[in-house]
């Protein structure tokens, strides 16, 4: 019988999820579902929730209110040991790589085998070497990160995110701060890698064009909430007023440009010369 | 400001705000010695990674710790005959520099050597590690920051204080050896036999051991602790890596004198 993918089946839910740093609420409720197989991308302005809602998914925060769910487990519920278990099931694509400096490429990528396995070292080397052919980055293997690029330190991070062919891969802002040619590399790497690895891929972001190219299902998150979702087509289409500003980057809107204080007027003294 | 804070003085709410802020922050160190403590078992059962560390903390350390140690030998020697000789009791100059290194300077200056040289590097890399997110990434490996970056490095840390205040009593003996036998003209015999009759092996240098591994958990608890409970930014980790200088000189100071305290009805 074929293999096939069963799309309805989430992999990841949450629900109504509240999460605040100290004093700031920065999830207020929130509810999104994360089909397996597909690649979903949350997007919204800086500052709305969407990192967060990573390291919520990760384990690494805890909800305040409402529960979020990977695989049938509640991670806020689970144990040091059962987290690490359902963690080397996850691979994390942090925004800036987040390799360790001290490690060579290959270094990098073999870690999570070393450190999770008893393979001997000929095969580490061999999937090593499979998972950086994946990234285009086999000849790179002996190079310190800090002799390699931005987008190449991006790569290398994903060729380490799939060494243990998780579940689940999660991508924090992959394509910040890239030039065009690294950008188009990284998104077509994840799609083309959950694919190939039968994975599901969460991707938080801001970049429109590039995510909506790539991307089965897409959340917009402001002010710690949902306020639309929909496919990529439903989502260009869409005439809600936030995705209309976020899709065709409008400076104002209900995102607002200003910052809210007091009004301009009063604030440079024209009411009380005006008086 | 809460209402029941609304009537404090400034100056007492500051010092209050001030208390409960250590109190909190030895609370969270002692939860982070503790955590270390028991996320150990991998720097055992993988001793090539405690190995590394000591190789960074403790080899890199040696040139400072062998030149001060010198040094302090050849100010010893010379002070110490100076003062001698006006008793006529210059023949104890080996005896004064042995004592004076393994009881006392020999641990506290290795300990304050050490927290500039090790403890800053050890802050540093661990807050870097932490501004670069490259602990969480680790976490999200699955695999314990704290078993795998921070416990090989405390113990790094508390095997190697030791063995450098061994090194630094040691160099300094020679260097006061240079100075009162080579230079000045001490009797050799005298030099060596009175140390050798006046130094006890557990009295003076098992207590000074002792004294470097209390120092050695200490300063490296602390440069580890800072680090990792940094403010993940530039300024955060130049502002752990003051504090790791400045709390730790303290704590040893603060500490030797309540040893020493323990130790002198030994003496």
């Amino acid at each position: 019988m074929p293999f096939t993918i069963v799309p309805t089946v989430n992999l990841v839910e949450i629900n109504n999820v509240n999460f605040a740093y100290n004093d700031r609420p920065v999830l207020k409720g929130m509810n999104m579902q994360i089909a397996k197989g597909r690649v979903v991308s949350i997007m919204g302005g800086s500052g709305c929730g969407k990192t967060t809602l990573l390291r919520l998914i990760g384990g690494q925060l805890q909800p305040a209110v409402g529960s979020v769910k990977v695989a049938g487990e509640i991670i806020h519920e689970l144990g040091h040991d059962e987290l690490y278990r359902m963690r080397r099931r996850m691979g994390m694509l942090f925004q800036f790589g987040a390799l360790f400096t001290d490690l060579s490429v290959f270094d990098n990528v073999a870690f999570p085998l070393r450190e999770h396995t008893d393979l001997p070292e000929t095969l580490i080397h061999d999937l090593v070497l499979m998972k950086l052919h994946a990234v285009g980055l086999r000849g790179a293997r002996h190079l310190m990160p800090s002799a390699i690029s931005g987008g190449m330190s991006r790569r290398v991070a994903l060729a380490r995110a799939i060494a243990l062919d998780p579940m689940l891969i999660m991508y924090d802002e992959p394509f910040a701060g890239l030039d065009p040619i690294s950008l188009g590399v990284i998104a077509n790497l994840i799609r083309r890698l959950n694919d190939a690895l039968g994975a599901t891929s969460i991707i938080v972001t801001h970049d429109v064009e590039e995510t909506l190219a790539i991307v089965d299902y897409i959340y917009f998150v402001s002010e710690g909430v949902v306020v639309a979702q929909g496919t990529p087509d439903e989502i260009r289409a869409s005439k809600l007023p936030f995705v209309h500003q976020f899709v065709h980057a409008e400076m104002d809107g209900p995102v607002p440009f200003h910052y809210s204080g007091e009004p301009y007027a009063r604030d440079i003294g024209l009411d009380e010369r005006g008086s | 400001m809460n209402a029941a804070a609304k009537g404090i003085p400034d100056g007492l709410r500051v010092l209050g705000g001030w208390a409960i802020n250590s109190v909190r922050r030895l609370g969270l160190a002692s939860r982070f010695l503790w955590a270390t403590l028991i996320q150990s078992g991998t720097s055992f059962r993988r001793f090539k990674l405690v190995t590394r560390e000591m190789y960074f903390v403790g080899v890199y350390s040696l040139i400072i710790i062998i030149v001060s140690g010198l040094f302090v030998g050849f100010v010893l020697g010379l002070q110490g005959y100076n003062t001698l000789q006006k008793y006529a009791s210059e023949q104890a100059l080996g005896l004064l520099v042995a004592l004076s290194l393994v009881r006392e300077l020999g641990p506290v200056v290795t300990a304050l050597l050490f927290a500039g040289r090790a403890g800053t590097a050890l802050t540093a890399e661990i807050g870097l590690m932490k501004a670069t997110e490259q602990l969480s990434a680790m976490e999200m490996m699955a695999v314990d920051p704290i078993a795998r970056v921070v416990a090989p490095r405390f113990w790094a840390g508390v095997i190697s204080m030791p063995i450098l205040a061994a090194i630094f009593s040691i160099v300094g003996v020679f260097g006061g050896y240079f100075v009162g036998v080579v230079l000045i003209g001490v009797d050799e015999g005298a030099f060596w036999a009175q140390m050798q009759a006046g130094v006890d092996i557990f009295d003076d240098v098992l207590n000074g051991e002792i004294k470097s591994l209390v120092f050695g958990v200490t300063v490296t608890l602390i440069a580890l602790f800072e680090g990792y409970d940094c403010y993940p930014t530039a300024e955060g980790v130049s502002s752990a890596t003051t504090r790791t200088v400045v709390i730790s000189s303290l704590a040893v100071l603060a500490l030797d004198f309540v040893m020493t305290a323990f130790m002198v009805g030994g003496w």
